[in-house]
């Protein structure tokens, strides 16, 4: 039996609910009418019919079972108005003391808690379904640029059913010093709902910019985000690109994310996840111009059964690039990590500095990490290491600080911080450094709650 | 001694990883005395420092631990450094990611509480810091990093005795304190030792060379051979160590 067999047979099975709901959509979606709106989205459902659902049987998805999750008959996350749940207003006040933001509340922009009039000349920050509906010239030529890999069947999805999400869009040498901030919040829903937030980022040759985006859910709704964020980065050109994951803990996260940076450019991407049932980030980064300097990190807190997933996929197609990836997290419970890396370093990719390290630190017996740092160097002259560690806490440092008076609950929350603190120094902004520190702090502090 | 003892260890027994190491261990260590404790490597000299301190994996199969007249034995780890016992460690741990002020503060308060006294906030903690540091040679930079962290041996030792000075344990136990140190920093080391000395006060000073002991002169010497104390005298005891070597004390005792 072929692979292709496979995927139909998985589609048929478990992926109908998301299929039918793809087939009946697209006429009234945003850009409904336009050719090249219409055409990706009808291809993104045909891809997604033909590619089904993964199964673990797909290479990349042996780890993450997604299937039961995918299976739950998502309608489309009705239009919200008004009265949000206390736990996001938060986000909310967080997104009207940002000077540029925009807040998604159900897939939807809620402009009337968005603030985007203080953005320099040469800097938009739009919404897709607007750009979209207006028939904006440029987002033809710049949406969906990018190849979906066969293991990505949910950015097909995404094409297809596709309503909403942000357009930042940098004209070259634009500097914006401000962290931009963009919320994505689910609040209350009858029944499994799901939203397709589709973002783009355009920074021109020699722009500058902080992005942050917050994906944030209530507990108890279960809901699926299928995000993607397409990336373009021009020469020497600098995006800091941050993100919490804070998603409710019956939702089901999927974020793809296809990475495509110019001659000198530096991207530094870290992503911060406590939340969902099952979250996966997935960002594939195309090193296709010398002199760039990539780093994907990331870490992240899991309990319960909770599943979280980073996979990454850098590819040095030339010389002299760099890329790092620091992953840190901490499974308590029955909770699953899994890591997988891939590096390849093409012929001519001479002198790549390539570094990653996976670290996580499982705090009870049920706890699991599944590692796979994947190195395909096919270049003589480069440097790259990486390294991969599980373990618990270190009880030689748990004994010395409990040798010096501290409570050894407290001597163990004090290892755990520090466990995770150390790769926020990824975070190169300081601003969102400190905020995503006092946002670790608070759900460590959870997590000792409940012992 | 009398009533004013701090310790007192009676034929202990401690076996580590199914092996004794401790065969009977007697020792009494009475208020305002300095006790060295001196024997050959794998005498069992940084197991007897452990289990006072309360490490795991040391497993006492007779005999029994006293301090202040209670059941030391009885206590987690971070009892007994509140009750006032205090270990510098052979080899102190590097802690990367933990602040040595957030360390050190978070250990003095858990001090200050357990006997009643209002704890310290940041700022008050740090002036006692920078203090205590300033007669150690501790530079604020070495403060400012995470606990131990790439420090060479000799900043670790003298880490221990800052946090000793910030602690002011009543017995303090130092596990191979000399070993690493140039002449300079065991003197610095030694004077805030000896300052740290009060009449209410005891120390344990563990080494293998008589060296640290004409800097912190004890009052009682014992030679510990083979998980067992073979002998116990005065100063004059490590002078002879140092002239005849281990072989001919343990001979003797044997």
């Amino acid at each position: 039996m072929g692979v292709t067999a496979i995927r139909a047979e998985a589609a048929e099975a478990v992926a109908m609910p998301l299929v039918d709901r793809a087939e009946v959509a697209p006429g009234g979606l945003p850009g409904g009418g336009l050719a090249w709106a219409d055409a990706l989205r009808t291809n993104g459902l045909a891809r997604f019919r033909a590619l089904g659902v993964p199964s673990r049987k797909v290479e990349s998805w042996k780890y993450t079972d997604v299937r039961k999750l995918a299976a739950r008959d998502y309608a489309p996350a009705p239009a919200h108005v008004d009265g949000l749940s206390a736990v996001l207003r938060d986000e909310v006040e967080a997104a009207a003391a940002a000077e540029h933001s925009l807040v998604f509340v159900n897939g939807g922009l809620r402009r009337d808690l968005s603030k985007t009039g203080g953005l320099p000349n040469g800097a938009t920050l739009e919404s897709t379904g607007e750009l979209l509906a207006a028939g904006d010239a440029l987002l033809a030529e710049q949406l969906g640029r990018v190849g979906d890999a066969d293991d990505q069947a949910f950015l097909s999805l995404n094409a297809a059913l596709m309503r909403d999400g942000f357009v930042l869009r940098l004209a070259p040498d634009t500097v914006v010093e401000a962290p931009i901030r963009v919320a994505f919040l689910t609040d209350h829903a009858d029944g499994p709902v799901a939203t397709h937030p589709r973002n783009l980022v355009v920074v021109g040759d020699n722009a500058q910019a902080t992005l942050v985006e917050i994906h944030r859910g209530l507990n108890g709704v279960e809901y699926f985000s299928n995000a993607v964020t397409e990336i373009s980065v021009g020469a020497g050109a600098r995006l800091h690109h941050y993100k919490l994951q804070d998603e409710g803990d019956a939702a089901l996260h999927l974020a793809n994310s296809p990475v495509r940076l110019g001659r000198d450019t530096t991207y530094d991407s870290f992503i911060l996840s406590f939340g969902a049932l099952m979250a996966r980030n997935d960002i594939r980064a195309e090193l296709a111009a010398p002199g760039i300097d990539c780093r994907l990190s990331g870490a992240y807190v899991a309990r319960g059964r909770q599943h979280m997933d980073t996979t990454t996929a850098i590819d040095h197609a030339v010389p002299d690039c760099r890329s790092r990836e620091v992953y840190a997290g901490v499974l308590d419970d029955q909770a699953r990590g899994v890591f997988q890396g891939k590096i390849v370093v093409r012929r001519d990719a001479q002198r790549t500095d390539g570094h990653q390290l996976n670290r996580a630190l499982l705090l009870s017996k049920g706890a699991e990490i599944d590692s796979k740092p994947e190195l395909e160097i096919y270049a003589d002259d480069v440097k790259c290491s990486h390294g991969a560690t599980a373990g618990e806490i270190d009880a030689d440092a748990l004994f010395y600080l409990r040798a010096r008076g501290i409570d050894a609950d407290v001597a163990r929350a004090l290892l755990i911080e520090a466990f995770l603190m150390e790769s926020l120094q990824e975070v190169q902004v300081e601003a969102v450094r400190e905020e995503f520190a006092a946002r670790l702090k608070a759900r460590l502090a959870l997590l000792r709650g409940d012992r | 001694m009398g009533k004013d003892r701090m310790l007192e260890i009676e034929n202990l027994r401690v076996t580590v990883e199914g092996k004794e190491i401790l065969k009977g261990v007697s020792l009494a260590v009475g208020a305002g005395e300095v006790h060295a404790i001196m024997g050959p490597n794998g005498s069992g000299k940084s197991t007897l420092s452990y289990v006072i301190a309360g490490r795991e994996g040391y497993e006492v199969t007779g005999g029994s631990i006293r301090f202040k007249g209670e059941d030391l034995l009885a206590l987690e780890p971070e009892e007994r450094s509140r009750a006032g016992v205090f270990l510098a460690f052979q080899y102190p741990v590097e802690v990367p990611g933990v602040g040595t002020t957030t360390f050190l503060r978070s250990a003095l308060n858990a001090h200050l509480k357990h006997r009643g006294e209002p704890e310290l906030d940041p700022m008050q903690f740090i002036r006692l810091l920078r203090d205590k540091a300033k007669a150690l040679d501790i530079g604020d930079d070495k403060l400012k990093r995470a606990v131990n962290a790439g420090f060479s041996g000799g900043e670790k030792k003298r880490n221990e005795v800052l946090q000793m000075a910030l602690l002011e344990p009543a017995l303090a136990v130092l596990d191979e304190t000399d070993s690493g140190l140039d002449i300079d920093a065991l003197k610095v080391v030694a004077d805030g030792v000896n300052t740290l000395k009060r009449h209410d006060s005891a120390t344990i000073v563990i080494t293998h060379y008589q060296r640290l002991l004409n800097y912190i002169v004890p009052d009682h010497v014992h030679v510990l051979a083979d998980g067992r104390v073979v002998r116990s005298g005065g100063k004059e005891l490590a002078e002879e160590l140092e002239a005849k070597g281990y072989a001919g004390i343990a001979d003797r005792a044997a």
